[in-house]
């Protein structure tokens, strides 16, 4: 039988704030134990939750950047549930009435094997505020656990996809594209590390060509979009394996062990599923207004799919050129800035997406940390444009100023990488390699083509490699058929 | 709607309510009498009436995003539970709040 995998996912994105999402303490990531836990963290008798308006205008321009339905009003609730990092017993989240609705994310599925590459519409369920749980430590003391509720509070926005994706490349390709555009409107730093970007993944099987969704086990917790694939992959194949050899897949929440490439059963979720949500007596319906709507859209950037479609039409970059340069905000903004300064647009994109992209990744380093300019970058670009230097000296160049050896033109100068492009000089090298080499230039006039790439060649030692390849070539052509 | 025994159980289960078996059925009579009045309630017709989530008819106020809490760790601590078996010290070491081994 032929099987078809059903992938749904749910993200929690933590947004940038200063503060917890219901308390005014700090949520700076690596700090002491619970030296940011304040008495709202700790549930202790009496507190109330004050919601953070910043979290709010997240959720705002996250639901604007998917032209989602925003709720005019939405409600907090309580998801009832007992575990030592969560002293309230509680977690204030968003049930009946989420504060972002249905929105869509367009995904590239990129080409796999004979599999060209496509795109595909995500359609987004649902987006709800709420906060994270402590963090709990084991080995600290011998049979205890060790509770840190500096992370107790932390606003968060759960993402909750349709389970619209079919494989494996499906769900990574969807959650490269939110990691981006979270970044994109700046509600997220985006670091999966440190637990800022964390994606649960739904997976099922069913017969292809069936509706009926099969029985869906939940990968907790995957914070890299590598284990993503060996999890879903991995998960795959076992449920279908489970299936023909006759078994039935129970509902559960598995883990993913990088070690070992496996996914294991975490715990039955009949029990724990039954949270009892209901509205929280202590917060008040959020009300957001048409207006509070437009003053957050006013000041969003231009969204990722806009900035594509005019490096396209403004630029004329190739559609794969400009969805390249628009993973990111900053990558998009530096390319912008070096075509700005003056440098050619599709020279622009080859250099970043060659020689700027690989020297970062390298350096595990992104567009903001390079240690180049946009300015000097186009200054380099405008000096291989008019002629200075060749193509291969510009890369001398380029590893010089990475290298913080000063800028393009003293580089140029102190390297003496200045290509030779006047044209007597030219003129007379080409005259002595024509005496030199009388064979060459008889075997071209019988017809060897070969040749003449052999007498280009030693004009350019002759200059040392100096010489303006075009130029060379222009002359050398001239002269042989004088 | 009728509740069992069992349900009973589960809920106290649920609410970590430690609940002895003769004060079950106690429990089930009062319960399936506050179900009753909810089931009245019900019978009113609510066409076109917005659910309220709250009892004050008020919009959530907001909060500036500026930090207004210091450490005051040290002071929290000291109420931390107690160890256990007889001490008196707060159960806290290095900083973190000591409970009973968590297996997952």
């Amino acid at each position: 039988m032929e099987w078809e995998v059903v992938i749904g996912l749910e993200t929690h994105t933590q947004l940038q704030t200063n503060t917890k999402i219901f308390s005014g303490a700090a949520i700076k990531y690596g700090a002491e134990p619970n030296t940011q836990a304040c008495e709202v963290s700790l549930a202790l008798p009496g507190v109330l939750p004050v919601l953070n308006k910043q979290a709010v205008h997240c959720a705002i321009k996250f639901g604007l950047a998917i032209n989602a339905e925003i709720a005019p009003r939405s409600v907090f609730a309580r998801k009832n549930y007992f575990y030592p990092d969560l002293p309230k017993g509680y977690q204030i989240s968003q049930f009946e009435l989420p504060v972002v609705g249905k929105g869509a994310v367009t995904i590239q599925v990129p080409a796999q094997g004979k599999n060209a590459a496509y795109e595909k519409v995500i359609n987004i369920t649902r987006a709800h505020l709420e906060e994270d749980a402590g963090k709990s430590v084991h080995g600290a003391v011998e049979d205890m656990s060790g509770i840190d509720l500096n992370r107790a509070g932390t606003p968060l926005l759960e993402i909750v996809t349709e389970p619209d994706m079919r494989s494996a490349a499906e769900a990574v390709a969807y959650a490269k594209k939110l990691h981006e555009l979270v970044q994109w409107i700046d509600i997220c730093d985006g670091n999966m590390q440190e637990g800022s970007f964390r994606c649960d993944v739904n997976v099922s099987v069913r017969p292809k060509g069936t509706e009926k969704l099969g029985t869906r086990r939940e990968i907790k917790n995957l914070n890299s979009f590598k284990f993503m694939t060996q999890a879903i992959e991995y998960e795959t194949r076992w449920q279908i394996e489970t299936l023909e050899d006759g078994g039935k897949i129970q509902q559960a929440t598995v883990l993913f062990n990088p070690d070992t490439g496996e996914t294991r059963a975490m715990r039955s979720k009949e029990e724990a599923n039954d949270y009892r949500y209901f509205p929280d007596p202590d917060l008040l319906p959020l009300i957001i207004t048409e207006a509070d709507k437009a003053r957050i859209g006013a000041d969003m950037p231009e969204l990722p799919a806009a900035m594509k479609a005019r490096l396209e039409a403004q630029y004329g970059l190739s559609s794969y050129d400009a969805s390249s340069l628009t993973t990111s905000k900053d990558l998009a903004d530096y390319f912008v800035a070096i075509v700005d300064a003056g440098a050619d647009a599709k020279q622009a994109a080859n250099w970043m997406m060659g020689s700027v992209s690989a020297k970062l990744n390298s350096e595990d380093k992104n567009i903001k940390a390079c240690s180049i300019s946009a300015q000097q970058l186009a200054q380099l670009l405008t000096r291989i444009a008019d002629g200075t230097i060749s193509n291969n000296a510009a890369k001398q160049v380029f590893e010089a100023m990475w290298a913080g050896e000063g800028d393009v033109d003293s580089i140029i100068a102190a390297k003496g990488l200045k290509q030779e492009s006047d044209t007597g000089a030219i003129e007379a090298i080409i005259d002595e390699v024509l005496a030199a080499n009388g064979a060459m230039v008889e075997e071209f006039k019988a017809g060897k083509e070969k040749a003449f790439n052999a007498l280009v060649g030693q004009a350019m030692k002759a200059s040392k490699g100096k010489a303006n390849p075009a130029q060379v070539n222009e002359i050398l052509k001239k002269k042989l058929s004088a | 709607m009728a509740l069992s025994i069992e349900d009973i159980k589960k809920v106290a289960h649920l609410a970590r309510i430690a609940i002895s078996d003769a004060d079950t059925s106690a429990t089930l009579t009062k319960l399936t009498g506050i179900l009753g009045l909810i089931e009245q309630m019900q019978a009113v017709d609510t066409t076109g009436i917005v659910p309220m989530s709250h009892s004050q008819n008020l919009s959530q106020r907001l909060r500036n995003d500026v930090v207004t809490k210091t450490n005051l760790r040290d002071e929290f601590q000291k109420n931390a539970p107690k160890l256990g078996n007889g001490s008196t010290e707060p159960a806290v070491a290095d900083g973190l709040y000591l409970v009973p081994k968590v297996i997952e």
